[in-house]
């Protein structure tokens, strides 16, 4: 019987009369990978932000690791561990500085402290970098210390916000290949953003789309693939994605034309069958 | 203990920033050495204050300038932080709010009284004379002062969003809080209006105190000094406290 990690029941958030969440509705259950797919300002941020306690949400109401996000905050920080979407690490420290910081802001015990920075460094692959200050990173190996650093006091949840965004293909798939060990080796729960749909697609059990919003369609990749009708599905040969399931159910593109090779090139093929049926 | 380890490791990470930048002790040593050399030998041509010529009278001013200036513009990392994301980390740490106003606090005012502490072993040339009291006093009215002028700056910054906003507001406010302290001229003989902002001026007391600590130049009892000094201190630690809870 899967137990959910993360309840969220018609969770909302306005801002000045916009409402950036429209009461939305999932679940997560534990040990699974749970995806928020949908375009830049559909919503995902803020909820994100309304789960890790950092705004407070308009009406609804949402739990995690059982504990209400409004009425035990203090409960839910300890709960889980967040990689935000922009660097928040302070790159006048080094890897080890940064880590040790973390250590103390969330409690790891004193006696466990510099054993687990060794862990989180080993994890991502930083070891040789642990001394060296964050300004000399790369941009893909500032997420990876920031991946660990969420690890540190062994969280229940991880939250990722766009764990990807703005990396080149190589230190993308490097991340990806951390957050599957992570799966595979802790037992962490994962809820995920991102408006890459090859990214929703490798890594989630479950993927719930958002636009406006508003959660348009939720389930496994493969059965929102296979929900399709037909006509609109490619053929086999191309294989479904995400991609075709955002644009089925919304009308449009996930992402701007041409932004990512695949994108362009699925359309390309999708106006191709289109015309030659 | 656990709010406390918090609290530590904030003032630490603080102070490493601190002592990776020092071009900002350099540089906030700069402008107090110009004032007490160039204005203070300048000026002490013509006057002369209280029995000691006016460079020696200048200098417990120009300490508390100093403090005055690294201590509100502490503030500006707040805003720096609240823009490179840096403080989402602190703030979804599970920690009260209180925990993370104290430890910038605490990082913000050693930070000044490391700067106050050097300029105040630099009046040796400018003819003070120490004692192990002298000493002490000097560093608790520092300390009094930089904890309520950090706390305002603190306060500024968790209000503020742009860097601009902020050195804007904080030179309406910092300027006016020099001059009027009377860290330049003494403070008997004053016109009436100048008299009444001087009194309203935190940083009158800690000048008055530290240079009847230094010269024994002061104007109102030390006690009294102090007791403002530490009244400002705590309301303004309680007003950045609030400033924080309101932070998102």
């Amino acid at each position: 019987m899967a137990n959910p990690v993360i309840k969220v029941e018609n969770l909302t958030k306005k801002f000045n009369g916009f409402t950036a969440v429209d009461s939305i509705n999932f679940e997560v259950n534990e040990g699974c990978v749970f995806g928020l797919l949908g375009p830049n300002g559909a919503g995902k941020t803020t909820t994100i932000s309304m789960l890790s306690t950092l705004l407070l949400p308009t009406s609804g109401m949402a739990s995690v690791n059982g504990y209400d996000v409004q009425r035990d905050p203090a409960m839910v920080r300890r709960s889980i561990g967040i990689v935000f979407q922009d660097p928040s690490s302070d790159d006048i420290l080094t890897g080890r500085e940064n880590l040790l910081l973390h250590c103390m802001l969330f409690d790891v015990p004193n006696a466990e402290i510099k054993s687990r920075i060794d862990w989180a460094l080993k994890l991502v692959g930083l070891t040789e970098w642990a001394n060296i200050l964050l300004k000399k990173y790369s941009g893909g190996m500032r997420r990876r210390l920031e991946l660990a650093r969420g690890l540190l006091h062994k969280p229940k949840i991880l939250f990722l916000d766009e764990p990807t965004l703005g990396l080149d293909p190589q230190a993308r798939e490097n991340i990806w290949q951390y957050i599957e060990d992570l799966v595979k080796n802790e037992k962490v729960s994962i809820i995920l953003t991102t408006h890459y749909m090859e990214e929703a697609d490798r890594l989630c059990d479950q993927v719930a789309i958002i636009d406006h919003g508003k959660i348009i369609v939720s389930g496994t990749p493969d059965k929102l693939k296979g929900s399709i009708p037909e006509p609109q599905r490619p053929p086999d040969i191309f294989k479904a994605t995400l991609h075709d399931v955002f644009l089925h159910y919304t009308g449009r593109q996930l992402r701007e034309n041409g932004e990512s090779a695949e994108g362009g090139f699925m359309q390309r093929v999708l106006n191709y069958t289109k015309k030659n049926r | 203990m656990r709010e406390l380890k918090g609290l530590v490791g904030l003032w630490y990470r603080e102070l490493l920033v601190f002592w990776r930048e020092k071009s900002r002790i350099v540089s906030s040593l700069f402008s107090p050495i110009l004032w007490l050399v160039v204005f203070g030998s300048g000026m002490g041509t013509v006057s002369h204050v209280g029995g000691v010529n006016y460079q020696t009278f200048l200098f417990p001013g120009i300490l508390c300038m100093s403090v005055l200036f690294s201590s509100i513009f502490f503030g500006l990392y707040i805003v720096w932080d609240k823009r490179i994301d840096f403080f989402k980390e602190v703030l979804v740490a599970p920690l009260s709010r209180v925990t993370i106003f104290t430890g910038k606090m605490l990082g913000g005012t050693t930070d000044s009284l490391i700067q106050g502490a050097i300029l105040l072993s630099l009046g040796l040339f400018f003819g003070i004379h120490y004692s192990v009291f002298s000493v002490i006093a000097a560093m608790l009215i520092l300390f009094l002062l930089s904890s309520a002028l950090v706390s305002l700056g603190l306060m500024i910054g968790a209000l503020m969003d742009s860097l601009e906003g902020f050195n804007l507001f904080v030179s309406f406010l910092i300027f006016p809080m020099f001059f009027f302290s009377g860290a330049l001229f003494p403070l008997e003989n004053l016109p009436a209006w100048l008299k009444f902002f001087t009194y309203i001026d935190p940083v009158t007391y800690a000048v008055d105190a530290m240079r009847g600590i230094l010269l024994k130049l002061n104007r109102f009892p030390l006690g009294l000094d102090f007791l403002v000094l530490a009244g400002f201190a705590f309301f303004f630690i309680s007003a950045g406290t609030l400033a924080f809870r309101k932070l998102k």
